[in-house]
Formats: C-alpha cells, sequence, structure tokens
C-alpha cells in the first residue's frame, strides 16, 4: 500500500529520520513503535506530506507521491490524525467533522449563493454522516460543545473521528490512545479493527501502549534513531534484544542477565 | 430642522460606506483570520477606479468614460479583486503578521502611486464631478442602504455554507484544514479576494457620495484604522457585529468632530488629534473588557445532539 523507501530528514545538524525503509502492507494494521525522538512522528509528517524529505521516496500504490502536499494525498485516500490533537477550538464539534468530507459543492462560494438547495440537501446528508460518527464515539452529548471546551480524550476521538468522515484507505494515527480513558480505549480499538475488517481500512499506528499495539498490529515496525530497528510480529519484536537496548539505554540486557 | 435631517442623512450614508467596508474586512479577518491592515488600498483602488470609469472627459486625469454608474461599481469591485490576486498570489503563504506587515506596505504603495502619477489620478488635487446615481441626497442613502443589504446578505449567505465552514476551519488550524484535504492556499486566496472586491465596492460608493476623491482620503487613519476598530468593537466573525460597531464607533467619531469643530479655530487640529486618542482609548477598553466584541461571534446553543 505504502512504500516508504530510503527516507531522511535532517533539522539542522539533528538527524531525525536517517534512511528509513518499511513497507505498510494493504490490510493491515502495522504498528510503528520506538522510543521518543526515534523520528515516528517525523516520519509521519514526510508521508502524509506536511515535510518535504531530504531524500527517499513514499510510493502510495505504485505511484511516486515524494512531497506531495497534503490536501492532494488525502483525496489519493491517504488521511492522518496528530499526536496532539489539531481541533477548530471555536467550532462545535459536529462543524469539526462536517468540514471533512471532500466534494462538497457548497464549498464553491458561487455554488454556496447560487444553489442554496443543493448546498442544504447536501448539508443535510453530511450532516447525518457527522451524526453517525458522533454516535459511534459516543460524543453525543458534546456534539454541540466548542471542541477547544472538548477534553484531552475527546479530542483524540474527534481526530479518529475525522478519519471516518471520508472514505479513506489508509489512516496514519499518531498516538490515538494517548490521553484516552481504559474503557474508550477498548473501544477505539474495537472500533479500528472494525474500520480494518469491515471497510477495508490499512492503518499504522504510532502507539506507546504497548497492549494496545499487541491487540491490534500486525506487523510491528521498530524504529530509534530515525532508522528501522526490527520488524516482525508483536513477539518477535518483545524478544529482540536490540529493541530493549533502544527502549531502556545501553546495557540494560546486560542488567537483565546480571539480575537473574 | 432641515440642517439637522441633512446631516443625519450624510450620517447614514457615510455610516453605509463604512458598513461595506467592514463586512468586507469581517470576511477577512472575521472569518479567515487574515490579518489585512492595507484596507485602504483595496478602498482606494475602488474609489478610484469608479471615478475614471463614470468622470466625463478631463485632460487631468486618465478616463473620460463616462460610463454609467452600475459599470463603475462593478469595475471597482473587479479592480480590487485583481488588485488583491496579485498581492495574495505572492502573499497568500504568509501567516497573520507577516501578511499585515505586506498588507500595510501595498496600501501605503498604492496611496503614492495615487498621488504621484498625474496622468492616471491627477495626483494630489483629486478628481472632481464624479457623478451620482441619483439627484436627492436621500436617494443616494437609499442607494447605498440597498448595497449594504446586499452585501449583508451575500456574506451571511457565505458564512453559513460549508465554503465559509472551511474559511473558520483556515482561521482555527490550518494543518487540520490540510489534513482533511482542503487546499489552504486557495480558500485564503479566494477569502482574501472576495473580501478586497467588497472594500472596493465600498470605494465606489464612497467616490459617488463625495463626488470628488483625492489620495487623502485613503490615509491608513480613515481607510484603515477606524475600519479595524468598527469590526473589533462590534465583533469579529459576526456580520450583525460588523453592523453594530460601524455604527457605534462612526457616532463617536463624527460626534467627537461636531464637539471639536465648535472650539476656537487655533484648538481645532489639536482636537483632531485627541478624536484619533478617544477611538484609541475606546479600542483599548474594548480588548480589555470585552474582547469579543458587542455581538460576539455565534456561540452554539448547548442542547442535546440531534437538535437543531
Amino acid at each position: 500500500m505504502i512504500v516508504i523507501d530510503n527516507v531522511s530528514k535532517h533539522f539542522s545538524g539533528i538527524r531525525a529520520v536517517d534512511g528509513c525503509s518499511f513497507e505498510i502492507a494493504r490490510g493491515r494494521i502495522t504498528g510503528l513503535i520506538g522510543p521518543n525522538g526515534a523520528g515516528k512522528t517525523t516520519l509521519f509528517n514526510i508521508v502524509a506530506g506536511f515535510i518535504r524529505p531530504d531524500s527517499g521516496r513514499v510510493v502510495l500504490d505504485g505511484e511516486e507521491v515524494t512531497g506531495q502536499p497534503p490536501h492532494r494525498l488525502f483525496h489519493k485516500g491517504l488521511v492522518r490524525t496528530f499526536q496532539i490533537p489539531q481541533e477548530f477550538g471555536r467550532m462545535t464539534l459536529l462543524d469539526n467533522l462536517m468540514v471533512v468530507p471532500p466534494g462538497q459543492s457548497g464549498e464553491n462560494l458561487l455554488s454556496a449563493w447560487l444553489r442554496p438547495v443543493r448546498v442544504k440537501a447536501e448539508e443535510r446528508r453530511v450532516r447525518e454522516r457527522a451524526d453517525e460518527v458522533i454516535e459511534f464515539l459516543q460524543l453525543g452529548h458534546v456534539a454541540r460543545e466548542l471542541a477547544g471546551n472538548l477534553s484531552g480524550g475527546q479530542k483524540k476521538l474527534l481526530e479518529l473521528g475525522r478519519t471516518m468522515m471520508t472514505d479513506a484507505r489508509v489512516v496514519l494515527l499518531d498516538e490515538p490512545g494517548a490521553g484516552v480513558n481504559r474503557t474508550l480505549l477498548g473501544k477505539l480499538c474495537e472500533s479500528i479493527r472494525r474500520l480494518n475488517t469491515e471497510r477495508g481500512y490499512t492503518f499504522c499506528i504510532i502507539e506507546h501502549d504497548m497492549d494496545v499495539i499487541a491487540r491490534l498490529c500486525d506487523p510491528v515496525v521498530v524504529m530509534a534513531q530515525g532508522r528501522v530497528l526490527t520488524q516482525g510480529s508483536m513477539d518477535h519484536v518483545r524478544a529482540n534484544e536490540e529493541v530493549l537496548e533502544a527502549y531502556f539505554g545501553g546495557g540494560a540486557t546486560a542488567r537483565r542477565e546480571e539480575a537473574r | 430642522m432641515e440642517g439637522l435631517i441633512g446631516y443625519g442623512v450624510f450620517f447614514l450614508t457615510m455610516a453605509g460606506i463604512y458598513a461595506v467596508l467592514t463586512l468586507g474586512l469581517n470576511l477577512q479577518w472575521g472569518f479567515t483570520g487574515q490579518f489585512n491592515i492595507g484596507v485602504a488600498g483595496f478602498f482606494a483602488v475602488g474609489a478610484y477606479t469608479s471615478a475614471i470609469v463614470t468622470a466625463p472627459d478631463s485632460a487631468a486625469h486618465l478616463g473620460g468614460f463616462g460610463l454609467p454608474f452600475p459599470i463603475g461599481v462593478a469595475a471597482a469591485a473587479v479592480m480590487s479583486g485583481l488588485a488583491a490576486v496579485a498581492v495574495g498570489w505572492g502573499t497568500m503563504r504568509l501567516r497573520t503578521d507577516y501578511l499585515a506587515i505586506a498588507t500595510i506596505g501595498i496600501a501605503e504603495i498604492i496611496r503614492h502611486v495615487l498621488k504621484n502619477e498625474d496622468w492616471l489620478t491627477n495626483g494630489v488635487r483629486g478628481i472632481p464631478g464624479i457623478p451620482r446615481p441619483v439627484e436627492t441626497e436621500l436617494g443616494l442613502l437609499g442607494v447605498v442602504i440597498g448595497f449594504v443589504i446586499l452585501v449583508y446578505l451575500l456574506i451571511e449567505r457565505a458564512r453559513k455554507s460549508p465554503w465559509g465552514r472551511v474559511l473558520r476551519a483556515i482561521r482555527e488550524n490550518e494543518n487540520a484544514v490540510m489534513a482533511s484535504g482542503k487546499d489552504v492556499a486557495d480558500f485564503r486566496l479566494q477569502a482574501f479576494v472576495v473580501g478586497s472586491a467588497i472594500m472596493g465596492l465600498g470605494g465606489a460608493l464612497y467616490a459617488h457620495f463625495t463626488a470628488f476623491i483625492s489620495p487623502e482620503a485613503f490615509d491608513p487613519l480613515y481607510g484603515t484604522f477606524l475600519i479595524w476598530v468598527m469590526l473589533i468593537a462590534g465583533g469579529s466573525g459576526n456580520n450583525k457585529g460588523a453592523l453594530l460597531g460601524t455604527l457605534v464607533i462612526w457616532i463617536v467619531w463624527s460626534g467627537s468632530e461636531i464637539l471639536t469643530s465648535r472650539l476656537p479655530v487655533e484648538y481645532v487640529t489639536q482636537a483632531g488629534a485627541l478624536r484619533v486618542l478617544l477611538i484609541g482609548v475606546i479600542l483599548q477598553v474594548i480588548l480589555l473588557y470585552r474582547p469579543e466584541g458587542l455581538l460576539p461571534e455565534e456561540r452554539p446553543r448547548l442542547g442535546r445532539p440531534g437538535d437543531g
């Protein structure tokens, strides 16, 4: 689905992403893990078109899309969420979602002025879809609240809700679980799985919660210092000593040996 | 009594012209968050365009086309819109404060061109004899009010449409709009051009009302600052607020002129500076105690899902 081929990005001397290559397979839920500063979010920004890489290629469905702007990638079915929620603070949750659907004729000013009946009919459909998504996410009680007033966890759900307002093919989720309570997190995982099996969404998920990764993801890609350290099933990754080194610093395996 | 009515008509006509300008700025700042402090530039382009298109033949400036009023107004909106396309082409990628610097510079360039390109504008001597669309002062007021209503309805419909929703989303968070598949630069340019075209329309109304224009009228104080205060006082993002703010600030501004004009001649100029100070103080008070303006952007009703 997406091939990331030898992608690098430097920020004034810091190698955020350093020759990173892996593949996000169609129909799978790929986990992307790694210690803080491993370059996961930068890589997401590159794949989603927010940052242009210094070198390397991103291929979506056989077509090279390196450096294409986010709005164009959106229309090719690539949608992303943000680690830090990016809500429209002074707009309602409902309006936040209603912005998303593509092809709204009322987004053309002349249509908005001259074809109000058609625009209104479309608005009803968009509204219905937004209501469904809100119900799915159990946010009905805050549908008309300004998004800026939502809790951190609710904003994360809003981020996920956005991806459900369009017919996405591949969704990049940047820490969807952070700040979401346990009950809701279970529901979130369930909905990701349902979108995957029922609607055929391909996912790539950055997450620090290993339970979430273990429950959902296969394969799991581990990044450290801008590169892919290893990839494979969760069990394979868990057993890898390099991964422990990357997470816990030099000598972690040695200390573990000593502790035995 | 007659004098009072005459003044009332003058007062309301000017307020109506300012209302058109404020509505144009509301589209840019109130909806989209574009910090245009070059309102005077687009205001001037509109006024001069309509003046040149409709004024009788003159050796002093370009023009003598003597075309009818509606063509002048349409040409004014188109020219200001084109000016905005030219400006926007280079500046639409700039974020708020950089756009502010760019637009204030451009408005000053426009003012200096008007002042110095005699063949085009007759320089500081200005363009006289701009025809009026109707004979009476009252009729002119009617024409201006008609345009205010038209512009208000158009902008209000735009605000409630998906188009307006995208603009407000851009104001709130550009990244998320990009991630929602919208071409942010394109929408920003549209808002900038439509808002500026409306300012040009306001300029045309001004030219036909005063029948004489010179570069002085498009000084940043009258052409930009007052309009900003009107919008902020009334409530950015709210079109009714823009109208109310225009009226309130125009009452303060012209009311204080009546007071200061009664002073002895030697104090009048100094008092003029005090009027600006007064407007500045009002702005400060509003920003401190009512930063969202008299009529804040409409808040959603807090209610159950599915209603409304």
